[in-house]
Order: structure tokens, then C-alpha cells, then sequence
């Protein structure tokens, strides 16, 4: 009989108040007890909405029933028979509109906690267990994958168990993509990245890093070096602004750029960090997606006093995942939501020192099926900031459109 | 990792070294940078690339020795290794067949200048230049352009070589004197740029400025070196780092160069600068 209880079993995190001060991760995991627990919750259906959620098709239930068991590697085989980065999907991907969300469990109450069992199996996987690399039956044929993000990654790997011989280009000079330079390490520990970056390196891989495709070789070059199949996942590209006035002035930053600066070239710790990070006291967040919330937390903990979210639609329209919001509240954020910035106002140097809003209400149902924002008449006041970071998502990157004649793009 | 192979010390702050780097050797074009880490926690920094060896497998670049990084790289000895090298980035610079072109290079900006206007020698185009420095001392490759120029002016601060003054001076004798120039490539510090600008602009004789900002992956992704130019916003990284110099906000690239100034400082007092 399965276990009936409505919620998932609770997963410890760190206090708030402690929390929002340092870069360690939020969630601490499940011990072994609360892990089979939740396993029992699962009630092993047989058409699986779960796997059809799952982009990668990783066989939930079996791998459930083995924690169930108690026994971990076996679900740790049969997860990753299907997944390459498994402790990274059971943090960072949004379970709730994948796998839970089509979770039976989920019709009466909240749905197994595959995310967390995921991660728990991988985290317990890497703690206990060598990694041995299965013979690997080599069958030739060269590939070429370009970017070592989570899409790269997870084909390098992919394909490297099928026998290919498989050769990554990474422009930047680490391996994760957003992984390493958007996520930051309270959410996704960069230990773990490199961990799991090994296991793909291990089956084969090889791994080229400051290798930028379109610029230091084009994807038509890489075809006369014999690679029989490119796969090019470049990820996100060029940041978005809104196009207002004082977009430019000192202060203002891409969630990319001030992410990356903290993440990727770890200003987080200027002890050991020659990449200078500027915060100011008082801190705009524009926009209401993960990135956003990334943005405000880290700017919390890298001592900002007051952090606002300013988005211009309400709360249900949000993009991020709940739990992120949740997160973020609690921790002190605040949410300045049906607000929009029009224009950033700054002082005779140049630096920032305030941006102008004006109040939103929602109107009839947009072409999205969102209710669209509409501004306030006579709202405008001005917000007393000196950063604002901008994380109104990107464009993609337009390197290899440039240099790929005859590539379509969409 | 990728191998020094030459180190030259160019004056008291100014060195030159040829590093291994097949990738960026064998693609890069007159215009384009690298960025380097000197070593596995270093910053990322972007470079103009001053020469290229495609059977080499190398490329040479000269920078100045201002801060932290610049320092950890002037230590290092031929044989030692550069953690990352990555390139080439940036747009090609837009080279054309012209009968007469003026090369402006202020300090370390003579660097990127020179293969620019090397490429235009090798087009067929008569090619001047006018290399400029506080004194005799930081006018850098002097020899290198008088190899592949039709004249070579020089101007310094306290009139050590050529004229006493500034590079604009001599844009100014030359345009007094009737040359006519077909377009200026006009390479150096912020303030020298704008104020060539200043004179070419008002008599319609195009000018090229070569822009480098703060930036951190060079591929358009942080768009930190965001650059307003002809009243839009730009990528430096992306959509140069050579842009229509008519069109350029100088006083906001100058503003925005001041950005981690304070920080700087640390760095530097940290190291013993």
C-alpha cells in the first residue's frame, strides 16, 4: 500500500535569515529515511504520465521503486540510462510543469517529489559510489557538439554510450554553460557541475574549451574534418533591454553579466576573485523569470540592503518557478509587482541613483492568453536604486547564424 | 594552455609576446581580439590582436602593463603558459581599397593599427601614419610602420620624437596642406579618438575607431560593453570592436570605462602596483 499523505516529505533547507548572507546551497537534500519515505508515494502507475513529462524519458517509477528498496544504485543505473546529469535535473529543472506535473499524486494533494528523489539518488550515487564507465562499444563516427551546457552535455553523453566518438567546443573557459555561469552556487553547487562534467568526460569525451564555433572555426569546417553530425547548442545569446533612457549608465547590468561576474568568475569571493562586482545598497530586479529571482538573491547576499523584483504584470504571471519565488520571499525580497521601469535616472558621473516606474493594471487576455499590463495614468514615481539589473531574457547568439550559410533558423 | 613563445619588453610598460594559439591564428583577421586568464582564477582579458602567424600557429599581442592582470602576465618568462586564449572575437575590421588612408595610433593602440593598415599596404592603398606618446619612449613599433608605410609622422606630449603635441596636430598640418585622405583609422585612448573625430567629422572624412570596453566573455552574452552608437545600443564584442567613429558616444564609453575604478585601486595595491 502506498503512503497516502497529501504533501512530499519536507526537504531541510537553510534558515532564511542565514542563508540570504552566504552562497551555500538552500535545499540540503534528503537522508536516506525521508528519500524512501517519499518513495512510497509513488503509486507505480502503469501508464506513467511521469515519463511523458520528462524531456528525457527517465523511467520514474522504476527508479522509484528501487529507492523504495532501498536500493540506490540500481535507481542511480536507471536513471541514468536515460540521463546523463542527473544531480542537475533534480535541482534546477521545473519538475512542476515536467514530470510532477502530470504526477496522479498531484490531482489530490502535491505530487511525488521526483526532483528531490532524483537528486538524492545522484548526490548518494556520487558521495558512495565510483563511477566505472561501461565498455563502450566504439563505432567511429566523429560528432561535433557545440557548447558544454546542459543541451550539449547531455548529447555528448548520450551519444558517447551509443559508440560515437564525440568532440565538445566550449567557448568560455570552463564547462556547464548556464550551469557554471548563470545558476548560482547556492541553487547548484559548482562542485557538482564538474563532478558530472567528469562522468561525460570519462565515457570518451573530448573536450575542447575556448573554442568559440562561428568565430575560431566555422560549422562548414568542422563538416571538411570529417565530423559526420554537428549538433550546436549554443544556448541563450545576446541580453535583452528594454530600450529606455539611461539603460547605459554605471550600475545597470544584464542579469548575464552580473550572474556571470558572480558565478562564472566567482566575485562572490573577492578575497580570491580579481573580477570586481558592484552592488549597491538599494537594488532593481527587472523582470519576474528564474533569472530574475537568481539575479535578487545574489544581490542579496552580496549585502544589498533592499532588493526589489519589478515586473509588470501580477503574481500569476510570474514565469519563474513557485518554489523560486518562495524562496525569494522568504529570504527578503520584495516584489514590486504591476510596475514597469521607464527610464533609469543617474547623476553627472554617469552612475545610477534612481529609476522611474509607473503602476500597471491588467487588461483583456493578450495574444500569450496573459492578461496584458496596462499603465496606470498619473502613477509614475521614482524608486530610489543605484543597480539595476535587467532580466528581461535574451536573444539567441548570433555567431553561427552568421557564419552558417544555408542554416535555418526559427 | 597555450605557450609564450617570444616576450619583448616594447618601453618601460609596454610588452609584446607571441603566444601558441592555432585556433585564433589560423582564422583571426586585422580588428579581432582574444581574451585571456593569465591563470585558473584570472579575470578575463580582452586584447587586440597586433600579429599573426597562420603557419605558426601564433599570434602576438601587446599590452600595457595598468593592472592586476596585465602585472600576472608581465611576470610570466618564454616557455611559461597562459591558462585560456580564446579567440578570434569581433568583427573583421572593414578594410577597403582606398587611393590615401591616415593610421592614428595613440600609445598601445599603434598595436591594433598596425596590421589594419599592413592589409590596406598589401590592397594597393598609400598608407601615412601618425603615432603618438607622452614622450619618445611610449611611441611603440615605429620601425614596424616605417617598414610598411608611405610616411610616419610622430607627436609627443614633451616633443622627444617628431612634434611637440598631439597626434591632432598633425592631422591638422596634413589637412591644412591639402592631402586628402580618403578615410582615418584612428586607434587609442578614448579621449585621443574623440578628439580626432572632433576634426574629421565637420569636413565629412570618415573615420574608424577601434572601441575596447569592459567586458567579460566576449561573445555578446554579458553585454557589458554595450556601446551607444548612432543612437542605438551595440555589442563592442559582437558588433565591433571597430565602429563608424562619426557615430560613437565617446563621453558615455568614457564613463562607462570608469566603471570598476575603485576596485581597480584594491587590486592594484594588493599586487604592489
Amino acid at each position: 500500500m502506498a503512503n497516502m499523505s497529501l504533501n512530499k516529505v519536507a526537504m531541510p533547507e537553510q534558515d532564511p535569515n542565514i542563508r540570504n548572507k552566504n552562497f551555500e546551497e538552500v535545499a540540503l537534500g534528503y537522508g536516506i529515511e525521508q528519500a524512501i519515505e517519499e518513495a512510497t508515494r509513488c503509486l507505480q502507475c502503469k501508464h506513467k504520465p511521469c515519463v511523458g513529462g520528462c524531456p528525457v524519458n527517465v523511467p520514474i517509477p522504476e527508479f522509484i521503486k528501487q529507492v523504495a528498496e532501498g536500493n540506490l544504485e540500481e535507481a542511480y543505473q536507471i536513471i541514468t540510462s536515460e540521463n546523463s546529469l542527473p544531480a542537475i535535473c533534480g535541482r534546477v529543472c521545473p519538475q512542476e510543469s515536467q514530470c510532477e506535473g502530470v504526477c496522479v499524486r498531484g490531482i489530490k494533494g502535491e505530487a511525488v517529489g521526483i526532483g528531490r528523489l532524483e537528486r538524492f539518488v545522484a548526490d548518494y550515487h556520487i558521495q558512495n559510489v565510483e563511477t566505472v564507465v561501461p565498455e563502450i562499444q566504439k563505432n567511429g563516427i566523429k560528432v561535433a557538439v557545440v557548447g558544454a551546457g546542459p543541451a550539449g552535455l547531455s548529447c555528448a553523453g548520450d551519444l558517447a554510450k551509443r559508440g560515437y566518438d564525440v568532440t565538445i567546443f566550449e567557448a568560455l573557459h570552463d564547462l556547464g554553460g548556464v550551469l557554471i555561469y548563470g545558476i548560482p552556487e547556492f541553487r547548484l553547487p559548482k562542485k557538482l557541475v564538474a563532478t558530472e562534467v567528469d562522468n561525460i568526460a570519462k565515457m570518451g569525451v573530448t573536450i575542447n574549451k575556448n573554442v568559440v564555433v562561428g568565430r575560431s572555426i566555422t560549422i562548414e569546417e568542422l563538416f571538411e574534418e570529417d565530423y559526420k553530425a554537428v549538433f550546436v547548442g549554443s544556448g541563450a545569446g545576446l541580453p535583452k533591454f528594454l530600450g529606455i533612457e539611461g539603460e547605459n549608465l554605471n550600475g545597470v547590468y544584464s542579469a548575464n553579466e552580473f550572474l556571470t561576474r558572480v558565478n562564472l568568475m566567482k566575485a562572490y569571493n573577492q578575497d580570491q576573485s580579481p573580477t570586481p562586482i558592484r552592488v549597491g545598497d538599494n537594488v532593481a530586479v527587472v523582470g519576474g523569470g528564474n533569472v530574475a529571482m537568481d539575479a535578487a538573491r545574489t544581490a542579496l547576499r552580496l549585502g544589498a540592503k533592499e532588493v526589489s523584483i519589478v515586473y509588470r504584470r501580477s503574481e500569476d504571471e510570474l514565469p519563474a518557478r513557485r518554489e523560486e519565488v518562495h524562496h525569494a520571499k522568504e529570504e527578503g525580497v520584495v516584489f514590486r509587482l504591476l510596475n514597469n521601469p521607464i527610464k533609469v535616472i543617474g547623476n553627472e558621473a554617469g552612475w545610477v541613483t534612481g529609476m522611474e516606474c509607473v503602476k500597471m493594471e491588467l487588461g483583456e487576455p493578450d495574444a500569450s492568453g496573459r492578461r496584458s499590463p496596462i499603465e496606470m495614468p498619473n502613477s509614475n514615481y521614482i524608486l530610489d536604486v543605484n543597480t539595476v539589473i535587467m532580466a528581461i531574457g535574451q536573444s539567441p547568439n548570433p555567431l553561427i547564424r552568421q557564419t552558417t550559410p544555408g542554416l535555418d533558423v526559427r | 594552455m597555450y605557450k609564450i613563445l617570444k616576450k619583448e619588453a616594447l618601453n618601460q610598460t609596454v610588452e609584446l609576446i607571441e603566444v601558441e594559439a592555432p585556433f585564433v591564428a589560423k582564422k583571426c583577421e586585422p580588428g579581432q581580439f582574444i581574451i585571456l586568464r593569465v591563470n585558473e582564477v584570472g579575470e578575463r582579458v580582452p586584447l587586440t590582436i597586433a600579429d599573426y602567424d597562420r603557419e605558426k600557429g601564433s599570434v602576438t599581442i601587446i599590452y600595457q602593463v595598468v593592472g592586476y592582470s596585465t602585472k600576472l602576465l608581465s611576470e610570466m618568462k618564454v616557455g611559461d603558459f597562459i591558462n585560456d586564449f580564446v579567440g578570434p572575437l569581433g568583427q573583421p575590421a572593414n578594410l577597403k581599397k582606398h587611393n590615401r588612408v591616415l593610421g592614428i595610433g595613440g600609445g598601445v593602440g599603434a598595436a591594433p593599427l598596425y596590421p589594419q593598415l599592413r592589409k590596406l599596404k598589401e590592397m594597393g592603398t598609400q598608407v601615412d601614419v601618425v603615432l603618438g606618446g607622452r614622450s619618445a619612449e611610449y611611441v611603440i613599433l615605429g620601425k614596424e610602420f616605417e617598414d610598411i608605410c608611405d610616411n610616419v609622422y610622430y607627436a609627443t606630449n614633451d616633443g622627444s620624437l617628431g612634434i611637440t603635441g598631439f597626434v591632432t596636430d598633425v592631422l591638422n598640418s596634413q589637412l591644412e596642406k591639402g592631402v586628402e585622405y580618403d578615410e582615418v583609422i584612428a586607434i587609442g585612448p578614448l579621449i585621443m579618438m574623440k578628439a580626432v573625430v572632433n576634426i574629421t567629422k565637420p569636413i565629412n572624412l570618415p573615420t574608424a575607431v577601434s572601441l575596447n570596453p569592459i567586458m567579460i566573455d566576449g561573445t555578446g552574452m554579458c553585454g557589458g560593453c554595450r556601446v551607444t552608437v548612432g543612437g542605438k545600443t551595440r555589442f563592442a564584442c559582437v558588433d565591433g570592436p571597430d565602429f563608424d567613429g562619426f557615430e560613437v558616444d565617446f563621453d558615455e564609453c568614457m564613463r562607462r570605462q570608469g566603471m570598476y575604478k575603485e576596485e581597480e585601486k584594491d587590486h592594484a595595491c594588493r599586487i604592489g602596483l
